[in-house]
């Protein structure tokens, strides 16, 4: 069985669904960071079977808004001194700026770097976003 | 209600109150424009038009000239620094300079909005691609009141392009927050409106839609009919559009059966929609309705810039 130690400071993302950990770790960019990160896959879990886990050493400060629109089931521990100081509820977040762009191809967003779409979420049931330029309503799919 | 200095890029951006302090000003200098000529002396208004236009353009000219101001501008994006790759920002940064209120029309949709954001003077969304058009809703709204006296509890056709025609996109959002209006939106059903808005009118405004390809269906039962030409331009190959061009076609026969004081309305230019017979008709307003354009363009400027009136 493979054993991978705790951190003692930083952000563990538990309960991951299968096979998103690595689209998350690229969402993250998690890749440009300079301190341990450790992505594991298809780990045994009570809950869901099997999971992805990833742990970061060393960061609390990452914007991870983009988790709600991924997977709701995810667990966020904020890990300080070895121990969970904070654990954070995943929510659809309400407005996104930047995390992905307006389907639109008339949208002045896909042409001009000044115009940065804020989307926000349109009260349908279903994950779409209004996109503060052209108001066309953009789903988010990973 | 103070309009002074503010900007107009989507009809949302006025109150109802504010939008019909526009209409009741536009229709006073329509009935006594000889008492308006002076009031925007000294004022020069800036044409930022990225795509080609007539109506607007001029109306917009002809408003700021009426009341004895000047204009200046472009009516061609490759006759402008736009066409050595000048960002609308930096276009702003300078016309803002210029003028002391801009228009600009552009074929990309929210291009108005970011323009907003670096403009100091008031600007006015005069089109942009498929989205908004806020001042020919004013048009279309003015002319309303003029002939029904009122905005509320009509039954309002609209017929055409309703995908990309944002004459309608920007009345539909409009009209929606007016008492009592209910929609009959014809059109074939690749040019149906889009999802986005009539989630928003359901959403926001709960308005009764009904959606339909049969224009002979209707004519009986409405009070307003908005005609619209199917935009060749909008069109990303010219099979789909010559499959759709002549969908509808209002003829003076068709309307025989359709009320005595029903409203025919048009943003223009009109192609074919609209058979040359129908111009006779005493229910057709849409000559009348670009003349009232440039009244309401004249409240409009006339508010935005805070002149004594």
């Amino acid at each position: 069985m493979l054993k991978v130690a705790g951190i003692e400071n930083g952000i563990v993302l538990d309960h991951i669904t299968s096979g998103k950990g690595l689209k998350i770790f690229e969402k993250l960019n998690l890749d440009k960071l300079n301190t341990p990160v450790v992505l594991l896959m298809n780990v045994s879990s009570k809950r869901l079977g099997t999971k992805d886990i990833i742990k970061i050493q060393d960061h609390l400060d990452i914007d991870l808004t983009v988790l709600g629109l991924i997977d709701p089931n995810i667990t966020i521990n904020l890990i300080e001194n070895s121990i969970i100081k904070e654990k954070k509820d995943i929510n659809i977040p309400k407005r996104i700026k930047g995390l992905f762009k307006c389907k639109n191809p008339r949208c002045i967003t896909s042409v001009d770097d000044y115009a940065e779409a804020e989307f926000t979420l349109v009260p349908n049931g279903k994950i779409q976003y209004r996109c503060s330029y052209c108001e066309e309503l953009t789903e988010y799919k990973l | 209600m103070n309009l002074l200095g503010r900007h107009l890029i989507d009809p949302n951006d006025f109150t109802l109150e504010e939008i019909q302090q526009i209409i009741n000003l536009g229709l006073k200098i329509y009935h006594n424009p000889q008492n308006y000529t002076e009031i925007c002396k000294g004022k020069i208004l800036g044409t930022l038009f990225y795509e080609p236009s007539t109506r607007t353009r001029l109306s917009f000219e002809s408003a700021m000239l009426k009341m004895g101001g000047t204009v200046l501008g472009f009516s061609d994006a490759n006759t402008s620094s736009v066409k050595k790759g000048e960002s609308i920002a930096d276009t702003i940064r300078c016309m803002d300079d210029y003028a002391d209120i801009l228009v600009m029309r552009h074929p990309r949709e929210g291009a108005p909005l970011l323009a907003s954001q670096f403009s100091t003077v008031p600007l006015i969304n005069g089109g942009d691609g498929g989205h908004q058009h806020p001042t020919q809703t004013l048009t279309d709204l003015i002319t309303i009141q003029n002939y029904k006296k009122e905005i509320q509890n009509l039954k309002v056709a609209f017929c055409g392009d309703l995908l990309f025609g944002r004459t309608v996109h920007s009345l539909l959002k409009t009209l929606s927050r007016f008492p009592g209006i209910s929609f009959v939106l014809i059109s074939p059903e690749e040019l149906r409106i889009p999802y986005h808005l009539k989630e928003e009118m359901i959403q926001n405004y709960q308005v009764e839609i009904i959606e339909t390809t049969s224009l002979d269906e209707h004519l009986p039962h409405i009070d307003i009919l908005y005609m619209t030409r199917i935009q060749k331009e909008r069109f990303f190959n010219e099979e789909d559009y010559v499959k759709l061009k002549d969908s509808y076609i209002l003829t003076r026969k068709k309307l025989e059966n359709s009320k005595e004081d029903l409203l025919i309305m048009h943003p223009l230019p009109r192609v074919n929609e609209i058979s040359y017979d129908v111009d006779e008709d005493p229910r057709a307003k849409y000559f009348q309705q670009a003349k009232l354009g440039v009244y309401v363009r004249m409240a409009l400027m006339a508010s935005l810039l805070g002149v004594d009136i």
